[in-house]
């Protein structure tokens, strides 16, 4: 998703492209070597690790457990069945999932603003979001992934669709783009908190707040709370849209059949957005000077 | 008992000092308080007067959840950090040569800072959430005065919970996968994904005989008048019972870890 996001700067600035394409393969070749480090860190205690890999998975999985005991108690919810919701909360969980565990340490950018430790990245000669984003990168976060693709397969196994090639392209598409609108929430998050050092809960009424939100089907919602999610915070193309048009389900606000295809490019509009955003955040950026 | 009030204040204005935080807090709860009143909403659509609550007492139950989240810190984020940081670094060895008791040093500071989010993150979302949709909330100030010392034993039980978890750091050093494993039973237990009358058989009888039900479900019920007379003093029974066994189970911990301290020679 970094590497998504880079080139959707690229695309903004065409001018600088050629100096931009190396600090794009120095920003992922220094990422890659903070994750290293940081994974031989996490295993120096292993039974931590494990303990923390395992609460990921529950953590995440109680979830869809909560779903699951409402289901005890009811047949559909907002007119959707359980392997339904299951579909969409398996697409939703898994592609934050990846966003979380590539970009989720973001969300230290405020502490590092507040204790000046940012300064020490600035002077490195690695790009700073690589840095950021790498910080304290934690492995336990497969947890979460595991536990949506669980899900979203035994979605796939009990639903009864009939497959197209288009249908069956949807899933890997949806769960990708997915990954990445996630990815560029979290940096537009991380650029706010050069302004707003200690918010970074604000952050988290976008990311978690938004995944939980995806993994009730639309008709469960206030008309207005879902056109936000659509055409505000772009959040709906995640998995609604093209879960939607796997289940063959209407869909919200009397949106075309079409849009279901455009989270590929809602994708790169976001990278676009996420990616001038943290210049400015960075460029705003005052030290402590501590 | 003067020590431990100024403990106490101290607690709570450490954590008035985060003003943007508390706001950035306040925001993502009523965030949260929105999307899962809609999910109530719909469940109880299907289901009226599920677990005993009608739609109104259910989306009150909802923002009281929000309300509490931090008060009864049923996702951990209190004073355990801290303290596990000062038993994994040896600090310790200075707070225990202080004349104060360890434990109600740190059970004061955590009642401050309690006070505040009650006052900073429980009230704003809880107003927007009556704003936004039909709450029951009561009409006599003695069910407000009931649900509030429901609330302080609630917060009690979860010191007690998180107190026993930060003093397994003498033995793990490195405590971060208990206090993960604590908070997942605290979010889970407490009915703060789903209220535990909802939760089927015997999962449930568990879930409302375990702690963690006197965070949230508990002061919930007494908040929408569910208890009234010796019911009421049921409910206390119970929430201070849970307290009383754990937090003398945090004393016999201390003691053993302590010793533990000395014949290490700190």
């Amino acid at each position: 998703m970094a590497e998504v996001g880079v080139e959707g700067v690229v695309g903004a600035e065409p001018g600088i492209a050629f100096a931009e394409r190396s600090r794009l393969v120095e920003g992922v070749r220094a990422y890659g070597l903070i994750v290293a480090m940081w994974l031989r860190s996490t295993m120096a205690y292993r039974a931590s690790f494990v303990m923390t890999a395992v609460g990921n998975f529950v953590a995440t999985g109680f979830d869809f457990v909560t779903i699951m005991l409402m289901f005890t108690h009811v047949d559909v919810l907002g007119g959707y069945t359980l392997p339904e919701i299951a579909l969409l909360y398996g697409a939703s969980a898994t592609a934050f999932g990846l966003a979380d565990l590539v970009l989720g340490s973001m969300d230290r950018v405020g502490r590092r603003v507040r204790d000046g430790t940012l300064d020490t990245l600035l002077v490195r000669p690695v790009p700073v979001l690589a840095q950021v984003a790498a910080d304290r990168f934690a492995l336990r976060r497969l947890g979460r992934i595991t536990q949506g693709l669980l899900v979203l397969g035994y979605a796939l196994v009990v639903l009864d669709i009939e497959w197209t090639p288009l249908k069956v392209a949807m899933l890997p598409m949806m769960v990708l783009s997915g990954a990445a609108v996630f990815g560029a929430v979290f940096v537009v998050g991380a650029a706010f908190q050069f302004y707003a050092q200690d918010a970074s809960e604000v952050q988290n009424a976008f990311t978690y707040g938004g995944t939980t939100l995806l993994q009730y089907p639309p008709s469960v919602f206030a008309k207005d709370l879902v056109r936000g999610v659509t055409f505000v915070v772009p959040l709906a193309f995640v998995s609604w849209l093209p879960a939607l048009y796997v289940l063959g389900r209407d869909y919200p606000l009397d949106l075309p059949r079409w849009v279901a295809f455009l989270p590929p490019l809602v994708a790169v509009g976001c990278w676009v957005v996420a990616g001038l955003a943290w210049r400015v955040g960075l460029r705003a950026y005052r030290s402590t000077g501590s | 008992m003067r020590l431990y009030a100024v403990v106490a204040a101290g607690g709570f204005r450490r954590y008035a000092t985060y003003r943007v935080a508390t706001l950035a807090g306040v925001f993502t709860n009523t965030v949260f308080g929105f999307i899962m009143a809609y999910t109530y909403i719909a469940l109880w659509d299907e289901r009226p007067h599920l677990g005993g609550y009608d739609m109104s007492q259910a989306l009150t139950y909802v923002w009281l959840g929000q309300a509490l989240l931090m008060t009864c810190a049923m996702m951990g984020g209190g004073f355990e950090d801290e303290l596990m940081e000062r038993i994994r670094t040896g600090d310790i060895a200075v707070d225990l040569y202080r004349p104060a008791d360890l434990q109600l040093w740190w059970m004061a500071g955590d009642l401050g800072r309690a006070a505040f989010h009650l006052l900073g993150r429980g009230i704003v979302p809880m107003v927007l959430g009556a704003l936004a949709f039909d709450l029951a909330l009561p009409g006599s100030p003695w069910t407000w005065l009931a649900f509030l010392v429901s609330v302080a034993l609630g917060v009690v039980v979860s010191f007690a919970v998180r107190f026993l978890v930060a003093l397994s750091a003498f033995w793990l050093m490195d405590g971060a996968g208990a206090m993960q494993i604590a908070w997942l039973a605290g979010l889970f237990f407490s009915g703060m994904l789903l209220p535990l009358n909802l939760f089927p058989g015997v999962l449930g009888d568990v879930a409302r005989a375990l702690p963690w039900s006197s965070l949230l479900q508990v002061p919930a019920d007494v908040f929408l008048g569910t208890y009234a007379g010796w019911d009421l003093a049921g409910a206390y029974a119970f929430q201070a019972g849970w307290a009383v066994v754990l937090l003398l189970a945090g004393r016999l911990l201390q003691s053993v870890a302590t010793r533990r301290v000395v014949v290490q020679g700190g």
